[in-house]
This record gives structure tokens, C-alpha cells and sequence, in this order.
């Protein structure tokens, strides 16, 4: 794998760091008037999620890591694994718990993700930004109640609870967004 | 940003700001009595400060050429001027420093220098303090002057002694505080441990409606300052920030030839010793010493950044109207 020089770090940039792959979120050039230069980097470890931050001599080179991200269509899962495919080539992948667990409540079969391989490894999985599932569970609410305020929960079929409007009712199909968990709109059927 | 985008990064708006700072810095000098100069851009000599990358360029006249640096500061040639009379001045121009970019970094930058005849640090501290205050209103009033120790700083932050290396107390920082790389990245450097704790989590600290003035740096970092009449362990230097951003470095200045031939010596060894690009002693400046440098306390501020904290803007891209990658 090649190395990076601390002069090409930018946001996005997948390093090595403690054996763990880590995606640098934000490198800020550090140097004192009279001295030494660094580099001062925020990242992600891809494997915990945990946000560090890390400080290079400035030109110091740090070995790269092998992380690609890679657009998969969701299959099934077998309750210990998570099989996915790739649509153009038909190479299927299978992300254990930990790959998916930010994503389980969120896939429904067929659905097109994003899954970040490492060393061809998955090692997680991004959900589409919008997902449409319908209302498993939810309170019966007072019909033609469309005043905003308060809403209520509800159970999606792939498990996830969301909070939606109270004359949201089961077996609705419903647009949600990922990234926040918030109730977008009712999708026609 | 779009590959040929050919608008300026910053708005009319700034580079009215920029105009005004101009403006009012040389009234603040002309009524002082202090002499605008110029010196040159392009110089057959420049600094050994082996953390200092310079830029070359090659000057032809067939079937001569020469190579010239692009100024990393205007110091040796403004010192020169002093040694031949010139009194107190002082110069804004353009300075250089390859391999530097970032959120406070642009590698072509502007420097206001200026050397006082017969100040001692104090008075220029506390003229730095007026100038700059001066310069960031309206947007922001400074309450508060602080004139402060390194020494004291440092230890008021850290509880680390920066006049004594105990490797286990350095290191026992490093681990509870989040910064355990300092460990393998500093070594058993001092200087390096100081600049990476000071850069990391000191400077970072010095915000608010305040000017730190921080003094009394190590003898070990006096770059172009004396070392204290008093106490050799410290040099007669000051850098002053604001928001915790670094604006300025000032010193006492040395006059010594020998001792100067010294430190560009030590300099010039430590860039043999780690593959660093080479340069010789500046031997006009040397000569202008020997000839007698008079006592004078000198100071260069980064009138970029300064004027990113007039404009309360966050990069020094906001204020440049082409920096680097649009130049």
C-alpha cells in the first residue's frame, strides 16, 4: 500500500493508524513562529467510529490503508451474517454485527447502500439517505389531526422507531432520513 | 472550487479593511518618527533557520547566472540599514516560506517589521500592544494587556517545568492529556516537546478580549534575540498572541558578530545533519555587524492574520485576495 506524506493529508484521506484503517476528517497545518511544524489531524477510526485526534511531524509519511467505499445492494440476512452484492458484478459480500450495526435498523431487501471494505473486508455499512418502509406498530391516532405538534412513535417493519405525525396510521409506507432518523413524508402508494 | 475559478477568495470588502490597516499603520509610524523602508524581495543570501523552507529562483544574464532567494523575512537587510545610520524603521512587504499552508499559513505573506533605536523589550512590548489594539477595532476592543513568562505560562498550563527536561514528567503529560504520540515524535528533543505542548495545548488557551504578550523565551529558542544580561538560561524575546493566534515575534536584538556566526554555524550543521537544503552564512549582514549594529529591539507582525481577527474571519484565505492555490 502506498504511503502518504503529511503534505498530501486532506479531508477523506484513508490512513493506517495503530493497525486500525482511519479516515482523516480534518488535518490543520500547526507550526510555531521559530520551530518545528505539524500536522494536526482529526479522524475516524473506521472499525470503532471512534473520532481521535493525532498530531505528525510536518513531511513525516504514514502507510495509507486499502478502504474502499463500494455501492451494494442489500439481499437478506441469515441472523449471523448480512449478505450483500455487488449489482454489476454479482460478487456477494457478508458484513457480520458489528459491520452493520449502525445500518440494521435501517435495510430492507433490495435497497442500495454503501459498504466500506477494508482490505476487501466489509467494515461498514452506510444506509441509502432515504429509506421508504412501512408502519409496523403506532397508536391509532385522532384521524384528520394535521396540527404539527408533539407526534407519536412508530415501529417500522425493519424494526427502526421513528417519531411521525399523529395522523400517521399502520401500514402506511412512509420516507424517512438515515442520517438524522427523521420522519420526511407519507409515500402514495 | 472550480479549477480556473479567477475571482479573489476574499470580498471588497476585506481588501477595503486591508487598505485602512495599511493606511492607519503608517500614520501610527510617520507620527513616531519611525522611517518607511524598502529592501529586497530577491537576495543573494537568507536565513539559516533550519525550520525555515525558502524559496529559489535563478537569475540569468547570459552567460552568468545566480541564484537568489525569495526573502523568508526582511531582517538581515533591514539590520544593515541600521548599522549605516538609518535610525528607527520599519517595512511592510511581502515575506516567503515554502512548504507552508494551511488555516494560518499562506506561503507569500505580509509582514509589518520594525526596528526601535534604544528600546529596551518593555517599551516595544507595550508599543506592539498599542499598535495592534489600534488595529483590530472596531471589531474587536481589547480590555486587557498580558505580559507574561514563557516559563510562567507554560508551568500556569501545563504544571511542567519548560526550564528543566524530566523525561517521565514529559511523558506523563503526553499520556494524560491525550497527546501520547508526543512520545515517540518528541523523543528526548526539549526544544520539541516545548513546541509541540506550547503549539498544542498552550497557544490554543491564550483567547479572549486580551493580548498575550509572552516573554523570557529559552535560551535554546533565541533564534535572532540576546540572551539575558541576568540569567543566561533566557532569551530577551517576546511573541505575542491574540485568539490564540500567533501575529508576532519580537527580540532584543543580537549584535554580536561572533555569536551571530555561531548560531548561523550551528544552524547550518543541524541542515547537513538532516538532509535539509543548504545555505551559507550571510556575510553582508556579518560585515554589517562587525561595523556596529546599534542597540535596538525589533519586532515583525503577520498582517494577514491580524487583519483575519479585524474582519473576525477564520482563515487567512478569507482575507487574501489570490492566495496559492489561486494564484
Amino acid at each position: 500500500m502506498a504511503t502518504y506524506s503529511t503534505n498530501e493529508f486532506k479531508a477523506g484521506l484513508k490512513i493506517m493508524i495503530d493497525a486500525d484503517p482511519c479516515a482523516i476528517i480534518e488535518n490543520e497545518f500547526v507550526k510555531p513562529g521559530k520551530g518545528q511544524a505539524f500536522s494536526r489531524v482529526k479522524i475516524r477510526n473506521l472499525k470503532t467510529g471512534r473520532v481521535i485526534e493525532r498530531t505528525y511531524k510536518s513531511g513525516e509519511s504514514v502507510e495509507g490503508a486499502d478502504v474502499i467505499d463500494i455501492e451494494m445492494q442489500y439481499l437478506y440476512t441469515d441472523g449471523e451474517f448480512w449478505h450483500f452484492m455487488v449489482p454489476d458484478t454479482y460478487e456477494q459480500y457478508q458484513a457480520d454485527k458489528n459491520a452493520v450495526i449502525e445500518a440494521m435498523k435501517w435495510l430492507k431487501d433490495q435497497d442500495i447502500c454503501t459498504m466500506t471494505l477494508w482490505n476487501d473486508v466489509p467494515l461498514s455499512i452506510i444506509p441509502p439517505n432515504f429509506v421508504e418502509l412501512s408502519i409496523t406498530e403506532t397508536d391509532p391516532g385522532l384521524k384528520g389531526d394535521t396540527s404539527g405538534g408533539g407526534g407519536k412513535p412508530a415501529t417500522l417493519e425493519t424494526g427502526a422507531v421513528v417519531r411521525v405525525p399523529l395522523f400517521v396510521q399502520i401500514g402506511e409506507v412512509i420516507k424517512v432520513d438515515t442520517r438524522s432518523g427523521d420522519y420526511v413524508g407519507r409515500v402514495k402508494s | 472550487m472550480s479549477k480556473h475559478s479567477w475571482q479573489p477568495s476574499c470580498t471588497i470588502k476585506e481588501l477595503q479593511k486591508r487598505a485602512q490597516m495599511l493606511a492607519l499603520i503608517r500614520d501610527f509610524f510617520a507620527k513616531n518618527n519611525v522611517l518607511e523602508v524598502e529592501t529586497p524581495l530577491l537576495c543573494q543570501a537568507t536565513g539559516t533557520d533550519p525550520q525555515l523552507d525558502f524559496f529559489t529562483s535563478t537569475y540569468q544574464q547570459s552567460p552568468f547566472e545566480k541564484k537568489l532567494f525569495l526573502q523568508t523575512s526582511p531582517e538581515f537587510a533591514m539590520k544593515r540599514l541600521l548599522a549605516a545610520g538609518s535610525g528607527s524603521i520599519y517595512q511592510i512587504c511581502k515575506a516567503f516560506r515554502n512548504g507552508e499552508q494551511g488555516r494560518f499559513h499562506n506561503p507569500e505573506f505580509t509582514l509589518l517589521e520594525w526596528y526601535r533605536i534604544e528600546f529596551n523589550l518593555n517599551q516595544l512590548m507595550d508599543e506592539v500592544a498599542s499598535l495592534i489594539c489600534t488595529l483590530l477595532e472596531p471589531k474587536l476592543v481589547i480590555k486587557k494587556v498580558i505580559k507574561i513568562t514563557y516559563a510562567t505560562l507554560f508551568f500556569q498550563k501545563t504544571g511542567l517545568n519548560p526550564l528543566e527536561y524530566k523525561p517521565h514528567l514529559y511523558k506523563k503529560y503526553a499520556l494524560s492529556h491525550a497527546i501520547p504520540e508526543a512520545i515517540s515524535l518528541c523523543e528526548h528533543n526539549h526544544d520539541l516537546w516545548l513546541d509541540f505542548i506550547f503549539s498544542h495545548h498552550i497557544q490554543p488557551t491564550l483567547i479572549g478580549e486580551q493580548i498575550y504578550l509572552v516573554h523570557s523565551y529559552l535560551a535554546s529558542q533565541a533564534s535572532l534575540a540576546r540572551i539575558n544580561a541576568d540569567d543566561p538560561a533566557i532569551a530577551d524575546r517576546f511573541e505575542v498572541f491574540v485568539n490564540g493566534i500567533e501575529l508576532g515575534n519580537g527580540f532584543f536584538e543580537l549584535a554580536d558578530e561572533a555569536e551571530q556566526t555561531l548560531r548561523f554555524e550551528q544552524e547550518i550543521a543541524f541542515r547537513k545533519t538532516n538532509n535539509r537544503p543548504l545555505v551559507s552564512k550571510d556575510c553582508r549582514f556579518l560585515a554589517a555587524l562587525k561595523a556596529g549594529l546599534p542597540d535596538c529591539c525589533g519586532v515583525a507582525i503577520g498582517l494577514d492574520r491580524l487583519l483575519m481577527l479585524s474582519t473576525a474571519n477564520v482563515a487567512i484565505d478569507d482575507v487574501l485576495a489570490f492566495p496559492l492555490d489561486r494564484a
